[in-house]
């Protein structure tokens, strides 16, 4: 309990703290008018990749609710993968596809059309969907396996038609879900650094994180910087605030087989189901299947120094996973038990600040003291576990309170506590959502690409790095092998850490 | 002994007192609506609940301070007394060890208590591998290690069918016996209480009465437990 405590207010602390460090730092309160196109350009497309995400989810959702075929839970399963996939590979992957030399471009120019270039606005916007069309599907598809079978049942037994049932049953669920489901999204797309980084650009096409990236390290402008910073964590800060008030659906965890509802509707709307799915699969596989068939050639030519940014980044990540992981449990038990809300209050407080902006604290915070490339690496470390807790303790607090409330008297009443608890009890009841938790955390730090490149030198890059790297400089073929390389680490340090503790749990 | 000492338990829009004592190795029902209390006054004594006012005591001192680990008291709950993830032994050496160190001497001790309940051979088994009855087993096989003078049933067996349930109580009978342990058994089945209970607490109308003998409560039962059993009196 105290030690949550001490947590919570070292993340505080360290969130507020970087916030009120930053606002010492801005020499200047006045925005250029760069500044503001910067402000206008994060917005509209944050605005935009949401809408567009959510709106696209409602007939995918359905069809994925009212439908059943083979390979349905593998392909709602492999829904919840781009949230942990790293930005860029996805970006390559849309670069494949998309790209001056894509099948896309080429079709067009045999027919005769102008060609179509991925970058800028709609290229931010394509790339913040393809990760969030998954999540706002998941989440709907909740919503929708919630509306309790019996209303169905009801409904057919009643015949009312399919148009009275949106109305009745499914409508008021939508109207319920998804203002919080946009918000959400919103939020993400705000702190979507490596999109905007590789796709976006230019001064018409510059979100607040990339001028914060910017003035950081071309401009080396600490007071621009700054006040950049801070413009980006109000707005975060100011979602997460209207986010907090909305009842949040949930993503993330398992449990989505649910019973068929017996409605199939046939016809036209069995068709347009079909065509939902097929084109959402589409969307979300044909980028990453050809970045990895290009990447496959690659690995017999691999640029210098892949295997040491592997190793830096399994490294990385692996310590990150594990602070986060343990920080997670720790408030989440607190939570769990507390009444008053503020630990997990300050669990969530990560989500107010995007990594440019804890990095950007903490980079003018220990300039004094240390040189960037050689704080490079723990930086990462923490600020990934720190960005990744809100996430982990979203996944870790309904287990924790569904322990607490089938076995936390009994444990009590036989003097079961400490150390001894922990072992026989929390650990084991909690051991699958830990594990996947850990493999999240892992995941996701190790696809990282954005406090990394305010602090990496020349030498020292993880694999995300290289990955941007290279696409920066127009090796696509090597790009494409790196990034094969960092999706396999990822996916198998994720797998090794939720499968063992499944295996764990299970024994 | 155990003491309700002018004790008033209130949570939201609920509010019970009770003010008695039940002697050492007495067997008492409580009885009386679902949402009367009963459940509470049994928490409140394993010490999950605090009293808003009065004192709860166990041969003259006062409970309020002591954890519900450390309270003279083993409780059951309706149902999840048993980590399903740990083995039958495990979670029967939880009632020797909290730290859950077993010895050879406590290993030999569980063998004994599993024997007692009629679940020799089953200590390997995880709980998930059991009927309910054997669940319910258990869960008497570790009271009866814990020892403790008070035992407290929060209807533990309600899943059970009549005749597996009044099989469950006849051994609950038998291991108070040997503990020489004063029993509390919340019931909503008034031939539980009828079968196993010495004595009856009515729960009505934010009241727990006083414990009466319960063929007498039974013969004569007053307006509450009549409404409670919904039958023409049965005065005979």
């Amino acid at each position: 309990m105290t030690a949550a405590r001490a947590i919570a207010a070292g993340i505080a602390a360290l969130i507020l703290g970087s916030a009120a460090l930053l606002a010492g730092q801005a020499q200047t309160w006045a925005l250029l008018p760069a500044d503001l196109a910067a402000v206008r350009f994060t917005l509209t497309q944050a605005a935009l990749s949401a809408a567009a995400s959510v709106v696209l989810a409602i007939p995918v959702s359905r069809a994925l609710f009212r439908r059943r075929f083979a390979g349905r839970s593998a392909l709602i399963g492999l829904m919840a993968a781009p949230f942990a996939l790293p930005f860029v590979v996805a970006v390559l992957g849309l670069l494949t596809i998309f790209g001056r030399s894509g099948p896309v471009n080429m079709a067009l120019a045999a027919l005769g059309l102008p060609p179509f270039s991925i970058y800028g606005l709609h290229g931010v916007v394509m790339a913040n969907v393809f990760f969030n069309l998954p999540l706002a599907t998941r989440m709907l598809l909740h919503g929708w396996q919630n509306i309790p079978t019996e209303r169905f049942r009801l409904a057919q037994s009643l015949s009312m038609p399919p148009s009275a049932q949106f109305r009745h049953l499914e409508w008021p669920m939508l109207r319920a879900q998804t203002p919080g489901i946009l918000v959400v999204i919103f939020l993400v797309c705000l702190t979507s650094f490596a999109i905007s980084l590789t796709l976006g650009g230019g001064p018409k096409s510059s979100t607040l994180e990339l001028a914060i990236y910017q003035s950081l390290r071309f401009d080396y402008d600490l007071g621009r910087a700054s006040l950049l910073a801070i413009v980006q964590f109000s707005i975060c800060a100011g979602v997460t605030l209207i986010a907090s008030r909305l009842t949040l659906p949930d993503g993330l965890g398992s449990g989505l087989q649910g019973f068929a509802p017996m409605m199939p509707a046939k016809g036209w709307r069995r068709s347009a189901d079909i065509v939902w799915i097929s084109l959402a699969a589409l969307y979300l596989f044909a980028p990453l299947c050809a970045a990895m068939i290009k990447g496959l050639p690659g690995l017999a030519d691999l640029p210098n120094g892949v295997a040491a940014a592997l190793a830096r980044s399994v490294a990385v990540a692996l310590g990150s996973s594990g602070l986060c992981t343990g920080l997670a449990l720790c408030l989440a038990l607190a939570a769990a038990q507390d009444k008053n809300r503020w630990i997990e209050v300050a669990a969530m407080l990560p989500l107010a600040a995007s990594g440019l902006v804890l990095g950007t604290g903490l980079f003018i915070a220990l300039r004094p003291v240390a040189r960037p490339e050689d704080i490079a690496l723990p930086i990462t470390l923490l600020v990934n576990a720190v960005l990744a807790l809100p996430f982990l303790v979203r996944l870790l607090l309904p287990a924790a309170r569904q322990m607490n409330a089938n076995y936390g008297q009994l444990a009590q009443s036989l003097g079961l506590s400490g150390a001894a608890r922990l072992r026989y009890v929390t650990v084991p009841l909690l051991a699958r959502p830990i594990g996947y938790g850990a493999g999240l955390a892992a995941a996701l730090s190790m696809g990282d690409l954005g406090v990394i490149t305010l602090f990496a030198g020349q030498q020292g890059a993880t694999l995300p790095l290289l990955v941007q790297q290279l696409i920066g400089a127009y090796r696509m073929d090597q790009a494409a092998a790196v990034a094969l390389i960092l999706v396999l680490a990822s996916f198998t340090l994720f797998a090794l850490l939720d499968y063992g503790a499944r295996r764990y749990a299970d024994t | 002994m155990l003491t309700l000492d002018r004790l008033v338990l209130t949570q939201e829009g609920f509010h019970l007192s009770a003010d008695w004592t039940v002697p050492l190795g007495q067997k008492v029902g409580l009885i009386g609506a679902s949402g009367a209390g009963k459940s509470t006054l049994l928490l409140a004594l394993a010490g999950f609940v605090a009293p808003t006012s009065g004192r709860i005591l166990w041969d003259g001192k006062d409970l309020a301070q002591v954890a519900p680990g450390n309270r003279p008291a083993t409780i059951l709950f309706q149902d999840q007394n048993l980590f399903p993830h740990l083995t039958i032994a495990q979670n029967l050496c939880l009632g020797l060890s909290p730290r859950l160190q077993m010895t050879q001497e406590m290993a030999l001790k569980i063998d004994r208590a599993l024997a007692r309940v009629g679940l020799s051979g089953l200590g390997l088994r995880k709980p998930g591998q059991l009927s309910g009855g054997q669940q319910g087993r258990a869960a008497l096989a570790r009271a009866l290690l814990r020892a403790r003078p008070l035992l407290l049933l929060d209807e533990p067996f309600a899943a059970l069918g009549p005749a597996l349930r009044a099989e469950m109580l006849a051994l609950v009978a038998e291991v108070a016996a040997e503990t020489q342990a004063t029993v509390m058994l919340v019931s909503h089945d008034p031939q539980d209480i009828q079968g196993f209970a010495d004595r009856t607490v009515l729960v009505a109308q934010g009241a727990a009465n006083a414990p009466v003998e319960t063929a007498a409560l039974f013969a004569h039962p007053p307006a509450a437990l009549r409404a409670y059993l919904g039958e023409k009196s049965p005065k005979k």
